[in-house]
């Protein structure tokens, strides 16, 4: 069973909401992204999404963009990512699942970066500049590899839109909480509970609320009325201001515990 | 070929809508209000109208007598978008989605500029329908098109740096996308050239085409017939389609766009996409890319700010594969000579990304024979480049 399904499975058991962490591949170096995914399984993240640095980010806020920058800098491409995640495996079964723009893909070729991923051990992959339109290439690939193709929706998103994306969205659906970037502030909720209940009632994947998730309080609210919590830039900001600091893993552990914690108390 | 893009905004493999999920309601809107515009009457007159009395269309062919004789060959007409209000062809996609922007009732107009000819164009439509507009441009550009920057502010539109990248035309319009991502309900983004998701590059050609469907009438007027060459430069490439489009069923006719050759195409440091990328997806569409064996895009070099970019239009890549449209390129100092040509011999100052153009008309017009009619598209003045041109001949102002 894909490690996503069975994680999902598993939380729903127990009642519990999966906490799904963002980190950057190879920022500052993909060695500290080998630990900090150890470290963020400890801490309890469910699930974890790696960042594919690209050089033209155009979902993404200031703090990423940072982090892509970083990661390009110290030589990381997605074939080096899937190598450690190849030697990640050996010791951790966690969920990954690549978050990467079309373009660092499409340079791969979408058949042999699906093949290549699952057998590094992803297991699934969303594309934020890839609406379900242009997924023509990847969405048989992703299928017949096992790959969860992961989709988006908005809260500008027509009620034909939140149909077609519930359809298609594999291993969960990441609703985007605002109307906006990536470490933008999230401001109204009411609206994200609303718009995730209308999502729920059309698709059978769990669905996973992202964007503008930053503190303790943000992370338990978000986790009473959706399947999954996604934390990015909050996550990465915690790894840019330490990224010299021997106590990085710590510091990012320590954040993310926190996080977990609210959600749980919630 | 009249038939692309296909409902997808495809133009065979290349085109496409690669936009976030945030933005994809706000393009089909877009496509929506486009669609209804270009077959209602009343938005045809009234951009007519505007094109007329306020941009000075229909622009003058020009035959450039002087510069025929020296390069004793072809000969060679321009066609004047540099007389455009404004000084460039940019105007005449401005004014056409600043109307549709009113149209579909939005209060603020965002752009990226590279040369500053989009951005003050946008700035020029919005200030004359009383709308905010905030231009992007990268710091490069900033510094090397200063004059264009205080002329945007001078129109009441904020121009805000970007100083990420290669802090030029391709991070400008990342920024620009953040700003639509955030503000998509209350703002239209007004992209500058035949680029970015569907129904861009489709509805600015529409706009630009006006160029060359002038050009065939005047042409056919002077001539009694087609010329034999058009040639363009190729940025994002909105001028040359524009130009070409008109032209495209013509079989006698042959086009040639010209990309920035920068420092050379040995060096690397150039925007020539044909020569020297592949295809891929950047800012929404799948096109020609300069880009590394990653997929992560390459900084580019021109000595022109407006050719300084690592895609091209989707629709030039259609029309590369498909060979109907040639593709080379012009190098920096073949440019810089070219503009001095120009300048000399016919009294014309052409911008920077036009003196590339120009360039290309040096090697080719002496190649043809007298019976021969090459027309070049002339698509902007040189006055916003007088300083770079003096900064590099080291001349101090």
């Amino acid at each position: 069973m894909n490690r996503i399904d069975a994680t999902f499975e598993r939380l729903r058991g127990k009642g519990e909401k999966a906490f799904i962490a963002y980190i950057m591949a190879g920022d500052p170096s993909l060695q500290d992204t080998e630990t900090l995914v150890l470290v963020l399984e400890r801490a309890g993240a469910d699930v974890i999404e790696l960042g594919v640095p690209f050089s033209d980010p155009i979902a993404d806020g200031p703090v990423i963009q940072r982090a892509a920058e970083r990661a390009l800098r110290s030589g990381t491409s997605l074939r080096k990512i899937l190598q450690a995640v190849k030697t990640l495996r050996t010791r951790t079964q966690i969920p990954l699942v690549l978050m990467a723009y079309y373009n660092t893909i499409h340079a791969l070729g979408e058949g042999a970066f699906c093949k290549q991923a699952v057998e590094a051990g992803i297991d699934g992959l969303i594309v934020p500049d890839m609406p379900p339109e242009e997924a023509g290439p990847l969405e048989p690939a992703a299928a017949e590899t096992g790959l969860r193709l992961i989709f988006l929706l908005a809260p500008t998103s027509t009620a034909v839109r939140r149909n077609m994306v519930a359809r298609r969205s594999r291993g969960f659906l990441y609703y985007v909480s605002l109307t906006g970037i990536t470490g933008a502030k999230l401001t109204d909720l009411a609206d994200v509970g609303r718009n995730v209940a209308k999502i729920r009632r059309v698709a059978d994947v769990p669905v996973a609320v992202g964007f503008g998730i930053a503190t303790a309080q943000d992370a338990a609210q978000v986790a009473g009325i959706a399947d999954g919590v996604i934390v990015g830039s909050a996550i990465v900001r915690q790894v840019g201001e330490h990224q010299n600091h021997p106590g990085l893993a710590d510091r990012v552990g320590q954040f993310v515990q926190s996080l977990k914690a609210a959600m749980k108390a919630a | 070929m009249a038939t692309i893009p296909d409902q997808h905004g495809r133009f065979g493999a290349y085109g496409g809508r690669y936009v976030p999920e945030t933005l994809m309601p706000a393009i089909l809107e877009l496509e929506q209000a486009y669609l209804k515009a270009r077959c209602d009457r009343a938005f045809q007159v009234e951009l007519a109208h505007y094109l007329t009395l306020y941009v000075g269309r229909p622009t003058p062919l020009y035959f450039a007598e002087r510069l025929t004789k020296r390069l004793s060959g072809a000969k060679i007409y321009l066609k004047r978008e540099d007389l455009c209000h404004t000084g460039a062809h940019k105007i005449n996609n401005s004014i056409g989605q600043v109307l549709l922007a009113r149209r579909m009732k939005k209060k603020r107009v965002i752009a990226e500029t590279g040369a500053g000819q989009h951005g003050v164009a946008t700035a020029t439509a919005a200030a004359m329908f009383g709308m905010a507009c905030e231009v992007y441009m990268g710091t490069e550009d900033m510094q090397r098109q200063a004059l264009n920057v205080f002329r945007m502010r001078l129109l009441g539109a904020t121009v805000t740096g970007v100083e990420a990248g290669s802090r030029t035309l391709k991070d400008a319009i990342n920024e620009a996308m953040r700003d639509w991502t955030t503000n998509v309900r209350t703002t239209n983004y007004i992209l500058g050239s035949v680029l970015g998701p569907h129904p861009y590059p489709m509805m600015i050609r529409d706009f630009q085409s006006i160029i060359g469907r002038e050009a065939r009438k005047q042409v056919l007027a002077e001539q009694g017939r087609l010329p034999d060459y058009l040639v363009a430069c190729v940025g994002g490439g909105s001028n040359s389609i524009g130009l070409f489009h008109a032209f495209l069923k013509d079989r006698g006719v042959r086009m040639v766009g010209v990309e920035a050759g920068g420092l050379g195409l040995e060096s690397g440091k150039h925007a020539a996409r044909f020569a020297g990328g592949r295809p891929g997806v950047l800012h929404g569409t799948m096109t020609y890319l300069l880009q590394d064996d990653d997929g992560q895009i390459n900084l580019t070099h021109s000595v022109s700010a407006g050719l300084d970019y690592a895609a091209v239009g989707p629709e030039h890549s259609f029309y590369h594969d498909a060979d109907r449209i040639r593709y080379t390129s012009a190098t920096d100092d073949e440019a810089l000579a070219a503009f001095d040509l120009l300048t000399c011999e016919e009294g014309i100052m052409p911008a920077l990304e036009s003196a590339h153009a120009v360039a290309e008309v040096v090697k080719l017009a002496p190649r043809l024979k007298k019976k021969h009619v090459i027309v070049v598209n002339l698509s902007g003045r040189g006055d916003k480049d007088v300083q770079q041109v003096a900064r590099i001949k080291g001349v101090t102002l």
